[in-house]
């Protein structure tokens, strides 16, 4: 259902609550593309509804004026498919943190993804455990050092991307903070793509983990340390635009444009699964030599799958056009009934 | 050949096989034939966890009996008249709750070499031959043998012949006590409409048993026992799991809300699910999750989103739970946790029953998080209770525990169901539509009830956010401020207390109002504490049983109630706990009773210690 509501203005989403993250925190850039972006979508206020957990990120919903509800640690994904379920006439996004969705509410997390409901996810990725004071994530690398690894994190992380394409998610993106026009065209992306669509925001936190994403988003690295994918474009990256991926069978490699015609590059396509997890896969330690730029955009989009919330009102509404809306009286009297005189 | 007829009150009858032999559905169809023959009923199904327990020893055995009579029945009898023992194994195992005299069906083949050591039983000890049955009546039968035989040209291979097997013995019974096989010949053609075969096998190997039963000279007895004098009406029977199923779709209906039950399987909590799974026609909206956590949480997005919704396990799922239970209590939104009760911590004994999550229900949750709780006391109870845990949640804004147990779940009786006319209404108005000039929407404004506007997306004007930090009363905003939060934990408290208001009355159920005892009980334990109650009043004893169906808050005059009695005893099928509350409550001296051994308790045993008491 949408309705062009042209009056509305990304103050309109702003609550009267105080933000009340750490100056400086990446989640001020992304609360305020998602204000930005929702004006534009055509759609009435109140048909929005942000479900989070519990984490910094998770305070998100307070400060939208929206519907929205701040529930528990790593269920935000549950919830959100409970109510996109019963009803889906509603825009339901949901906002968790690497620690919400993948250590506490992992499980959730790719029960949601298979399934397909509708939703809208915006993981925010601070490869930290921001609101218990810093502890590492299960998105932290090796031998982090924080207050619970004086010695360093023995754990390997996840590689999110790849765990959302393993779990079959229909829309998959990653984009950062500290670019919001990037940031709004994705985040506008997964709200159009019907499915749920996971964008992976790399969001800085500056108190527990500061400059961990710096080399993707700063200046003088960022064009050298991205590839900024584009569907139906080669892949290219390099200070001057210089550089490009090409495919050599299964394998990525890294070439100089001065060498290879644009033409023999990988031309991103956002609807190739196996392209995709390739991609997925350039997530290598930026200090380790010849390794490969992060990408950001849209992985990938899968646009034939069903949603969850579709197949599950279908069998509903099947069964109503087969049967007939029913009849308690009957279903209590069941099939045998006998009169005592 | 001549038959006697004898006319006989009520009769126990328990069958039992290994879990393979079909005895669960040998044990309903004899129910369903019995109830529409118009006896009065109880019945007690008791298999054991396994699905295939291995072939023939006593961990396999399963076990159903049925007490029936003419008279009124709230048990399912404590001691058998007869035992189906296809098997040594279920001959050994429950042989101690046949009565002296009574009598052995027994299926010879089942106490061949094979079961004798599968059953740990000495070759020479066959009870068949030892003589150590000599105080019962035995009835030999090659029941394997003969449906073979009759089977000899079905064309099926000797798997699925055997399977019949069970069939015999309930065309034997049916023929002993006079019950119609008609039903059970629909309900076959209908479960094997696809396989006709067997379907013919079956119905062929129903009749062989009666047929059995009138040529032979081993059954010089057969039984009549004629319709219980029961409340005129239109009947069915019903069995636990099923009513709370019906009793939630009811309210779904009542309420005019779409029904969302979030769960994940768990015995014996399952059959709830398989049942509302069904009625997707009623807008019953049945969602698998991926663990017991996601089946809370969904229904609390449903009941966001303003569906009546209902989240249902057992044991160690209700304790996944917890955390989701304390989200909604903060969130005020209704919601209905159904917990059919099993035995034991973790995962303890799955397929027993037991009342031992009272306390959890009430204080198994971190910081003060009280909800209100309900409970049924018989099969056909859950209908009542389950529906009113839904009217109390959807008025209230309140999460509430519907408590059974595996015992009432799987037992069956006779119900003279209501109808939907005769349903108390569920009135529900969602909070309205608001326009910008309007004062601003407070999501936490109470009203009489204490209970706030359900105020769902998608209502203009109504924008706000809930969620599990502290809440300011009336704003609903995160407040940490330390006066809020005490006014909160004792509104939240008061809100609770404050439905004692909207339920009835406790009642005795039998006994004068006042008396030397008291037996106060809850639960699935109501058919045992009223047949001994009606055994003690018979006796001269001055004693009386009331039993709490509303367990949080209680009813208003159950202290007084209490207080008209010398002695209160509370008897439980666990280690004490409906009778701690009562005494720090009520400063009662209730004395406890309890059994926990994964058994309903036995109207004798009960007796038995009221004596003592009295
Ligand atoms: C059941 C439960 N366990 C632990 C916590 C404590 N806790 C709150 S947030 C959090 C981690 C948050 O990390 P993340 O999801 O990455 O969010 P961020 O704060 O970094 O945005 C933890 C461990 C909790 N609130 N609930
Ligand atoms: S702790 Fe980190 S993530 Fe949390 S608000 Fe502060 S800067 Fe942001
Ligand atoms: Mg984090």
């Amino acid at each position: 259902m949408t309705i062009a509501i042209d009056k509305l203005t990304s103050k309109d989403f702003a609550s009267d609550q105080e933000v009340r993250w750490c100056p400086g925190c990446g989640d001020y850039s992304i609360l305020k593309q998602v204000q930005t972006v929702l004006p534009d979508l055509g759609r009435p206020k109140e048909e929005f509804v942000f479900i989070s957990g519990i984490g910094c990120s998770s305070r998100f919903p307070y400060y939208m004026d929206t519907f929205g509800m701040h529930s528990i640690h790593g269920r935000a994904t549950a919830i959100a498919t409970g109510l996109k379920a019963t009803r889906p006439d509603l825009s339901v996004w949901v906002i968790t943190g690497d620690g919400d969705s993948m250590s506490i509410g992992g499980n959730h997390f790719i029960h949601m993804l298979r399934r397909n409901p509708d939703l809208n996810v915006l993981l925010f990725n601070n490869q930290i455990y921001g609101l218990t004071k810093g502890q590492y994530s299960p998105t932290s690398e090796q031998g982090k050092i924080t207050k619970s690894t004086p010695m360093g994190s023995v754990d390997y992380p996840f590689n999110p991307i790849a765990l959302c394409l393993g779990a079959d998610a229909t829309f998959v993106a990653r984009t950062m903070d500290r670019d919001p026009k990037h940031q709004q065209a994705v985040i506008k992306r997964g709200y159009e793509h019907k499915g749920t669509s996971l964008v992976e925001i790399y969001q800085n936190c500056n108190v527990f983990n500061d400059g961990a994403f710096e080399i993707f988003t700063e200046k003088g690295t960022k064009k050298q340390e991205t590839l900024m994918m584009e569907h139906g474009k080669p892949l290219v990256f390099g200070e001057n635009n210089d550089k490009g991926i090409k495919l050599d069978g299964f394998k990525p490699i890294i070439v100089n444009l001065s060498d290879v015609s644009a033409n023999d590059l990988w031309i991103h396509d956002e609807t190739d699964l196996v392209k995709a997890t390739i991609l997925s896969r350039f997530y290598d330690d930026p200090s380790v030599d010849g390794h490969f730029p992060r990408p950001f955009g849209v992985f990938y989009v899968n646009n034939n799958k069903a949603t969850f919330d579709e197949l599950f009102n279908n069998q509903i509404n099947h069964a109503i056009e087969s049967y007939g809306a029913g009849d308690l009286d009957k279903l209590i009297a069941g099939r045998e009934t006998w009169v005592v005189n | 050949m001549s038959t006697t007829e004898t006319t006989v009150q009520s009769v126990v009858i328990r069958f039992a096989g290994d879990s393979g032999d079909g005895m669960q559905l040998t044990g309903t169809q004899f129910t369903n034939a019995t109830a529409l023959h118009g006896n009065d009923l109880a019945t007690f199904p008791d298999f054991p966890a396994e699905i295939r327990a291995p072939i023939g020893t006593l961990a396999g055995v399963s076990g159903y009996q049925i007490h029936f009579g003419s008279t009124r029945i709230h048990t399912p009898g404590d001691q058998s008249d007869v035992l189906v023992a296809m098997n040594v194994a279920a001959l050994k195992a429950n042989l101690k709750g046949l009565k002296t005299g009574g009598v052995i069906i027994a299926n010879t083949d089942g106490f061949d070499a094979k079961n004798m050591r599968l059953a740990n039983v000495p070759e020479d000890k066959n009870p068949l031959k030892d003589g150590s049955l000599a105080a019962y009546d035995v009835k030999e039968i090659d029941v394997t043998k003969i449906t073979r035989a009759a089977l000899a040209d079905s064309g099926l291979g000797t798997k699925e012949i055997d399977r019949c097997k069970n069939m015999f013995v309930l065309g034997l019974l049916y023929w002993m006590y006079h019950r119609p096989i008609e039903n059970t010949v629909a309900f076959i053609e209908s479960k094997f409409k696809k396989n006709q075969a067997v379907a013919d096998a079956n119905i062929k190997v129903l009749k062989a048993g009666w047929a059995y039963g009138e040529t032979t000279e081993m059954f010089a007895q057969r039984y009549n026992v004629a319709p219980a004098k029961m409340e005129p009406g239109v009947y069915r029977s019903i069995m636990g799991n099923q009513a709370a199923a019906y009793g939630l779709i009811a309210a779904s209906v009542k309420s005019t809300l779409p029904l969302f039950y979030g769960t994940y399987p768990i015995t014996p909590a399952s059959d709830v699910l398989h049942e509302l799974s069904k009625y997707k026609n009623f807008n019953i909206k049945t969602f698998q999750a991926e663990d017991e956590i996601a089946g809370i949480c969904s229904a609390i997005g449903a009941a966001f989103g303003g569906h009546l919704a209902i989240t249902g396990s057992s044991g160690p799922g209700i304790a996944l739970k917890t955390e989701a239970i304390g989200l909604a209590t903060m969130l005020e939104l209704p919601l209905v946790v159904v917990n059919i009760q099993r035995a034991g911590p973790s995962t303890g004994l799955p397929t027993k029953t037991e009342q031992a999550d009272l306390l959890q229900s009430y204080y198994g949750r971190n910081g003060e998080c009280p909800v209100v709780i309900v409970a049924a006391q018989s099969p056909a109870d859950c209908f009542h209770m389950a529906y009113e845990a839904c009217r109390i949640a959807l008025q209230h804004m309140i999460p509430v525990f519907f408590l059974s147990d595996g015992y009432i779940a799987n037992g069956a009786e006779p119900w003279k169901f209501p109808n939907a006319d005769s349903l108390e209404p569920i009135n529900v108005a969602f909070a309205k539509e608001r326009k910008a000039s309007d004062d601003k929407f407070m999501p936490y404004l109470r009203d009489e009830k204490l209970s706030r506007p359900w105020a769902v997306p998608g209502t203009k004007g109504l924008e706000h956010r809930i969620g599990g930090l502290e809440k300011q009363n009336i704003t609903g905003n995160i407040s940490y401020d330390p006066d809020n939060h005490e006014l909160m934990v004792k509104l939240r408290q008061e809100k609770v207390d404050l439905v004692a208001n909207y339920i009835p009355e406790q009642t005795i159920d039998n006994g004068a109002e006042s008396g030397d005892l008291l037996i106060l009980g809850w639960g699935g334990t109501y058919g045992a504490l009223k047949t001994a109650t009606l055994d003690l009043i018979e006796q001269g004893y001055k004693v009386s049983h009331a039993h709490v169906r509303y367990l949080s808050p209680f009813p208003k005059n159950l202290g007084e109630l209490m207080s008209k009695f010398k002695t209160v005893v509370v008897p439980e099928l666990n280690n004490g706990q409906l009778v701690k509350i009562i005494r720090d409550k009520y400063f009662v001296d209730a004395i406890a009773y309890n059994k926990i051994q994964g058994q309903p308790f036995m109207a004798s045993e009960v007796v038995e210690y009221i004596k003592t008491k009295c």
